[in-house]
């Protein structure tokens, strides 16, 4: 399938693309900032150049006003503001006549009191013709005579780095600001064209047979991993789609039997020569297999329920051991009667946090298993064990049998719904009693787990011990 | 006995109204939670079949208001969901019986039968000693007898005597002695319970003319002197 080329409005909608300009925004802040410090920083140096020139003439004027006095400084002050690039000079009469210097006119008010200000200034030896009128930072002082002496300094030299740096900063902000459309942009479409084609494959996907992978391009980064991780969820659901699938095969399977059976028993009611007594017993056979078909599906739904994880809200602390007990006295009138020997190693007083109720039920599937299945040979006793005990944080029950046993490599399948294994199929039952019981396990948090008890088949069942507030207490039932 | 059914599916309502007046009792109907719920408050039944899943309040519900009434009915709840927690829910709103559908109408009347009986006679339930024919229990001493001979009974036998003489003349099903002696409430695989009763009736009828503990085909069993 060829990849669309993103789209534009989708490409700025896009989450990269967002966050690229966040981050440039960030940083053009940051960066206007930063200039801004430094600006004002060589503003303020340049101004106290200014200013420690203007003091260093200020303290020269006086000291020729205090030598020759006010002639004398007439006579400095012309020669000085002749030079080029001179400073700014105006000296006025007590009156305020101006009587010598550089500056044409000043400010109202600004001779009147001592002190450094900023006025802008036009010098009389050269053209006023400029573009604009220059700044600068004068200063007064008060001469003894009342004599009034302006000393000040062309501070173009500020102005114009405040322009530089405006201009660098507009500069700067541009090239920040095509950078970051232009990065984010980068970004967002590379990114985008793989989430694009990650988003392609979950298309195709659904619509296959979830056959194929999401691309995993090999580097390593989130998008790989979430690929990788999306891979493995996809691995998981065909692995339990594929258990489904078997689950309802053998449904169909294995209750095809015993329907069809009933049918069987209906039809010989209905036979015309069918005596009352015919009916009614082929009748009571109907009921009988439509009550084990009951059976079934509520263990059935039963398992479906367990592992949903329903039923864990009744959950509460219980006396293992009585429920152990219970049952195998339960199973052991029914073991002695069937000429077999139920004997049980069950530790007291054993309380777990969980259902009694599903754990019972568990445990009498495990041991009407191991009674059914559970023979060695035609003239060998059938023998079951029953143990629990408590283990390192775990408490254990045990069911054992000395018969035939299952194979390793059967072991699995006998654990799943309807898994029962060929050699077991002419024998009674469906094959759910493993299932419900490992279901039960499982909703305890627990295992359930076959083993080899050489010879024969050892279920255990292992639940944690875990607030189950101590091993002491006899709230037993029996 | 008088029995309220409330159960929305007409069909099943029908047939246990049916069922149940066949066996002698009478029965009445109401399609939804209200108008059961008014029903019952009017008073007068021996025993409440209360569904689960109703129209306009649900069985949960009706049985909680019942018994904000103080009405002490004994209510058997009826279940499709019959499934791992729905019991312990249905007895903690105040049920006193609960029976997962699909269930078999032998099992409903033994139910029934014993919940009104056990309403009928509260005060001799408690009773210290049980006396059927010549079969006596007593319970604080634990000690039964047949025709004033001992007879060594197992815990388990002796709680499994307790309920059915408890139940004297009543038919007790299969299911109703597992929950009621063992305190399991699922359906037990195989005949494990006939078992128990067959070696309980060797110990109580051996050599005796008067089979005493019986069986009730297609019920349960049923402990009296007089066979039905």
């Amino acid at each position: 399938m060829a990849l669309q080329a993103p789209s534009r409005s989708r490409l700025f909608r896009s989450t990269a693309f967002k966050l690229t300009l966040l981050y440039m925004g960030v940083f053009a802040i940051f960066a206007t900032a930063a200039l801004g410090y430094v600006a004002w920083n060589a503003r303020r140096l340049i101004e106290d150049q200014i200013r420690q020139t203007i003091d260093a003439e200020i303290t020269g004027l006086s000291e020729q006003f205090r030598q020759g006095g006010i002639r004398r400084l007439l006579v400095v002050i012309e020669q000085r503001a002749r030079g080029p690039g001179a400073s700014l000079y105006l000296v006025t009469s007590p009156f305020g006549e101006r009587l010598a210097g550089n500056v044409e006119q000043v400010p109202v008010g600004l001779l009147d009191k001592a002190g450094e200000s900023e006025m802008p200034y036009a010098r009389s030896t050269e053209d006023a013709g400029g573009s604009r009128p220059a700044m600068a930072i004068v200063r007064v002082y008060v001469l003894p005579a009342g004599f009034r002496v302006l000393v000040g300094r062309d501070a173009s030299e500020r102005d114009r780095l405040r322009d530089v740096v405006r201009r660098a900063g507009g500069w700067a902000l541009g090239v920040v600001l095509l950078l970051g459309v232009l990065g984010g942009f980068v970004i967002a479409r590379r990114i985008l064209k793989r989430v694009d084609a990650m988003s392609e494959t979950t298309v195709s996907i659904m619509t296959s047979d979830l056959k194929d992978r999401l691309p995993v391009s090999g580097n390593g980064d989130e998008l790989d991993r979430l690929a990788i991780n999306l891979n493995t969820m996809l691995d998981r659901i065909t692995v339990l789609m594929g258990g489904l699938r078997q689950v309802s095969d053998n449904i169909a399977h294995d209750l095809k039997t015993p329907l069809t059976r009933l049918r069987n028993r209906a039809d010989e009611a209905l036979r015309p020569n069918a005596t009352q007594d015919d009916m009614r017993r082929a009748l009571e056979g109907v009921t009988d297999d439509a009550d084990n078909l009951i059976r079934v599906f509520n263990a059935l739904l039963m398992i479906a329920r367990l592992e949903a994880g329903q039923a864990r809200e009744t959950m509460a602390p219980f006396d293992a051991s009585a429920a152990a007990n219970g049952v195998a006295e339960l199973y052991e009138a029914l073991a002695e009667e069937a000429g077999a020997t139920l004997t049980s190693d069950i530790a007291p007083g054993i309380i777990l946090h969980g259902s009694r109720e599903l754990v019972g039920q568990a445990l009498s599937n495990l041991v009407d298993n191991a009674l059914k299945y559970g023979k060695p040979s035609d003239d060998v006793p059938v023998h079951v064990s029953l143990g629990l005990r408590h283990e390192g944080g775990h408490v254990i029950f045990t069911v054992a049998d000395r018969g035939e046993g299952i194979p390793a490599d059967q072991r699995a399948r006998a654990l799943e719904r309807f898994g029962r294994l060929d050699s077991s199929r002419t024998k009674p039952g469906f094959g759910l009693g493993l299932s419900l019981a490992k279901a039960v396990a499982s909703i305890h948090n627990g295992t359930l787990a076959l083993q080899d008890n050489a010879p024969g088949l050892a279920v255990v069942l292992t639940l944690p011990a875990e607030s189950a507030g101590g091993s002491h207490g006899e709230t037993g039932t029996s | 006995m008088r029995l309220l059914i409330i159960e929305d599916d007409s069909d099943s309502a029908a047939y246990l109204v049916k069922a149940f007046r066949e066996e002698g009792h009478v029965a009445d109907h109401a399609a939804d939670g209200l108008t059961g719920y008014s029903m019952a408050e009017g008073g007068g039944y021996d025993v409440l079949v209360v569904d689960r899943m109703l129209p306009r309040m649900d069985g949960l519900s009706l049985i909680r208001s019942l018994r904000e009434q103080n009405d002490v009915t004994p209510v058997l709840i009826l279940s499709a969901l019959g499934q791992v927690d729905d019991r312990v829910k249905g007895l903690r709103a105040g049920g006193d019986d609960y029976l997962p559908k699909p269930y078999a109408f032998s099992e409903l009347l033994a139910r029934t039968e014993v919940l009104s009986r056990r309403r009928a006679s509260a005060a001799s339930t408690d009773a210290t000693a049980y006396r059927v024919a010549d079969l006596e229990l007593d319970r604080l001493t634990r000690r039964v007898t047949r025709a004033g001979e001992d007879i060594v009974l197992q815990p388990r036998e002796f709680r499994l005597l307790e309920y059915l003489m408890k139940n004297a003349g009543q038919v007790v099903t299969r299911t109703m002695l597992l929950e009621n002696v063992w305190d399991y409430h699922f359906d037990p695989q195989t005949n494990v319970i006939d078992v128990h009763i067959s070696r309980l009736r060797a110990k109580l009828d051996r050599g005796q003319n008067l089979p005493l503990l019986q069986t009730v085909r297609g019920a349960g069993y049923s402990l009296r002197a007089e066979p039905r």
